[in-house]
């Protein structure tokens, strides 16, 4: 306790180098212009590095598993070297007692400053059963690891909108973070987040000492604040009206828009197009799959993911608006054509009676 | 047909028919009308090519062609063009003639009330062969228009809320709270699509009882909104009589016409 990051990667070997680039590396993670790297260092020298809980709830740890893959291995290495990341039942070494005792110690020792990184949904059906560690309910150890800490993320599509646990009809009740807790909850969706934004998110708490500036949903702005599509580099083949129209066509090999095929890009809101995957490598468009739009709330709702409508709610799984709608259009069409005929028979005498107006002229 | 059906024109006698122009679309509403229905026609074509879009038909690469930006430019423009020029109507709704009076849209009076009772029997089932003729807009039309502006009103409401997100324009700008609201922007897409279907449904019915008016009445439904003119029938004296009764709500109530199967018991309504 009570050691800055400098003091505490020089315990672990890291000469001052490698503590400047991982300064460096912060600065931009967090957005910061090169001249603010002094600032960094400077805080990073002098600021008591924070205690940090990782908590995982109703999810498959996909979140933990991409936040290792992060492409900056340096930055990695050093926040997960100079975090005290004192409880995540995923990477930590004490299990059973020592486990729950690490805790509640952080919980006592850093009153009011230690960060809550969450993995998971909550269940709140029959009392929160569906998920309970040591003995508590999920809802009971958030509650009670939320009222003091100084910052709260949820990280994926579970913590942040449900994910497929909340996907109708929902039989756990699974709940996002942010309807739990009475404090301000950065939601960093996505199944997974990209481990690099993941990464872009605690620095910046770590580096600003502040959260991220968020929009309506809670997400940060400098991540969630564009469309994939805006960004996309198949962009130009929507507007041309190049679309790939089956998944074995010429369109397809040429690489042109997935819009047809059911892609989400136009209505997600991630940076995949922009800081891609596995190191920048690829992302699901550029790997020729639409994005199902996985950082979105109810994405498991809105499918079929191959379609670019969403099925119509009690009509089948492959009716959508435009199904309801032909049917809708046919039927008033033909109304109106019965109504024609019936008409000239029923009230042949009136219209009769129009023409005989003419003649009395 | 019923025997007993009246026949108010052959009460007229057989003098000449004469007829009364009357001046009801002014202007503003009739170019409000031929605005809104090119806007909306282009935006359904737009909206649903939008949709589900045709591929642009020779390029081989992105920038030999905006085929795609080109319909959904005219969808954005169109959108802006139909929703001022319904913010125009309705302040016309304020200023403008009795026929085109923010009133005619409710039913507020038990008088318009009736009539779309009326035009229900007498339009629609067919079960009454003659009824009181409006000069402007019935009550029921009137009443049907009030559900195309609401859906008018959802439909821009929706439409800005997925344009929010390529915009920085202060009107749609104000919408951008609906998307969270209608389950993020599958869900604002899915109703803005659904509701293109009602108007639709809506153009087919409008032309068609347009054309029906025209021809069951023959005093120049259609032409009326180009010129504005409709005609309306100058009644005899005995005529006039039997609609002076027929305002009077009361007991007597004369002007219903003794078809088989009314010997129930009419309902009555107090005046206003």
């Amino acid at each position: 306790m009570g050691q800055s990051i400098w003091e505490s990667m020089q315990q672990k070997g890291y000469g001052r180098r490698e503590f400047l680039q991982l300064c460096t590396a912060a600065a931009a993670a967090a957005g910061l212009d090169k001249s603010a790297v002094g600032q960094v260092a400077h805080v990073f020298e002098k600021k008591e590095k924070p205690a940090v809980v990782w908590m995982h709830f109703q999810e498959c740890t996909c979140c933990s598993e991409s936040f290792i893959r992060a492409s900056h291995p340096i930055v990695l290495d050093a926040l997960l070297d100079v975090l005290d990341l004192n409880y995540s039942e995923t990477l930590m070494a004490p299990s059973g007692f020592q486990a729950e005792k690490s805790l509640s110690d952080t919980i006592k020792n850093n009153k009011g400053k230690y960060i809550v990184l969450v993995e998971g949904a909550v269940p709140t059906k029959d009392g929160g059963v569906y998920c309970m560690i040591g003995g508590k309910t999920a809802e009971s150890i958030l509650q009670t690891v939320a009222a003091d800490a100084a910052a709260i993320v949820a990280w994926g599509s579970c913590a942040s909108n449900g994910c497929v646990q909340a996907a109708k009809p929902n039989p756990t009740g699974a709940t996002p973070i942010s309807k739990l807790v009475n404090k301000p909850v950065i939601n960093v969706p996505g199944c997974p987040p990209i481990a690099d934004v993941m990464m872009g998110v605690i620095t910046h708490l770590l580096v600003l000492g502040q959260v991220p500036e968020l929009d309506s949903l809670g997400r940060p702005k400098e991540f969630y604040g564009r469309r994939v599509h805006d960004t996309c580099y198949r962009r130009a083949n929507y507007d041309a009206g190049l679309f790939v129209e089956s998944w074995d066509d010429e369109n397809a090999r040429k690489g042109y828009c997935l819009y047809k095929m059911g892609c989400r890009g136009p209505v997600t809101y991630n940076a995949c197009s922009v800081v891609r995957w596995n190191e920048g490598t690829s992302y699901p468009i550029q790997s020729g799959h639409g994005c199902i739009g996985c950082s979105e709330a109810g994405f498991w709702d809105n499918g079929p993911f191959y379609q670019h409508l969403g099925s119509f709610p009690g009509f089948g799984i492959e009716s959508t608006a435009d199904t309801i709608g032909t049917v809708v259009g046919v039927a008033t069409l033909a109304g109106v054509a019965a109504h024609a005929v019936v008409t000239n028979i029923r009230k042949h005498r009136v219209i009769a009676e129009v023409h005989t107006e003419d003649m009395k002229e | 047909m019923s025997t007993g059906t009246q026949n108010v024109f052959q009460a007229n006698g057989s003098g000449p028919v004469e007829y009364r122009r009357v001046y009801v679309w002014e202007l503003p509403v009739r170019f409000y009308h031929w605005i809104n229905a090119v806007a909306l026609v282009l935006l359904i074509v737009t909206g649903y090519l939008i949709g589900a879009p045709i591929r642009a038909f020779y390029a081989a690469e992105a920038y030999q062609q905006y085929w795609f930006g080109w319909v959904r430019f005219i969808h954005f423009a169109s959108a802006f063009v139909y929703v001022f020029n319904f913010a125009a109507r309705i302040y016309w709704g304020f200023v403008g003639n009795k026929y085109a009076a923010w009133n005619n849209f409710f039913p507020i009076t038990p008088k318009q009330r009736q009539e779309i009772v009326d035009v229900v029997k007498v339009d629609v089932l067919q079960v009454k062969m003659h009824g009181e003729i409006s000069t402007g807009h019935n009550s029921l039309a009137a009443f049907v228009y009030f559900f195309t502006f609401l859906a008018f009103v959802a439909q821009s409401i929706t439409g800005f809320a997925l344009y929010s997100s390529m915009s920085n324009s202060f009107l749609p700008r104000m919408f951008t709270w609906i998307v969270p609201l209608m389950g993020g922007e599958m869900g604002v897409r899915h109703w803005h699509h659904l509701l293109m279907w009602f108007f639709v449904a809506f153009i087919i019915v409008h032309i068609y009882l347009s054309f029906y008016h025209d021809y069951i009445e023959g005093r120049g439904t259609i032409s009326s909104m180009v010129g504005g003119w409709k005609f309306d029938r100058v009644k005899s004296a005995a005529e006039a009589a039997e609609t002076e009764a027929k305002r009077n709500w009361g007991p007597g109530i004369k002007w219903r016409p003794a078809v088989k199967g009314h010997h129930k018991k009419p309902t009555f309504r107090e005046p206003m």
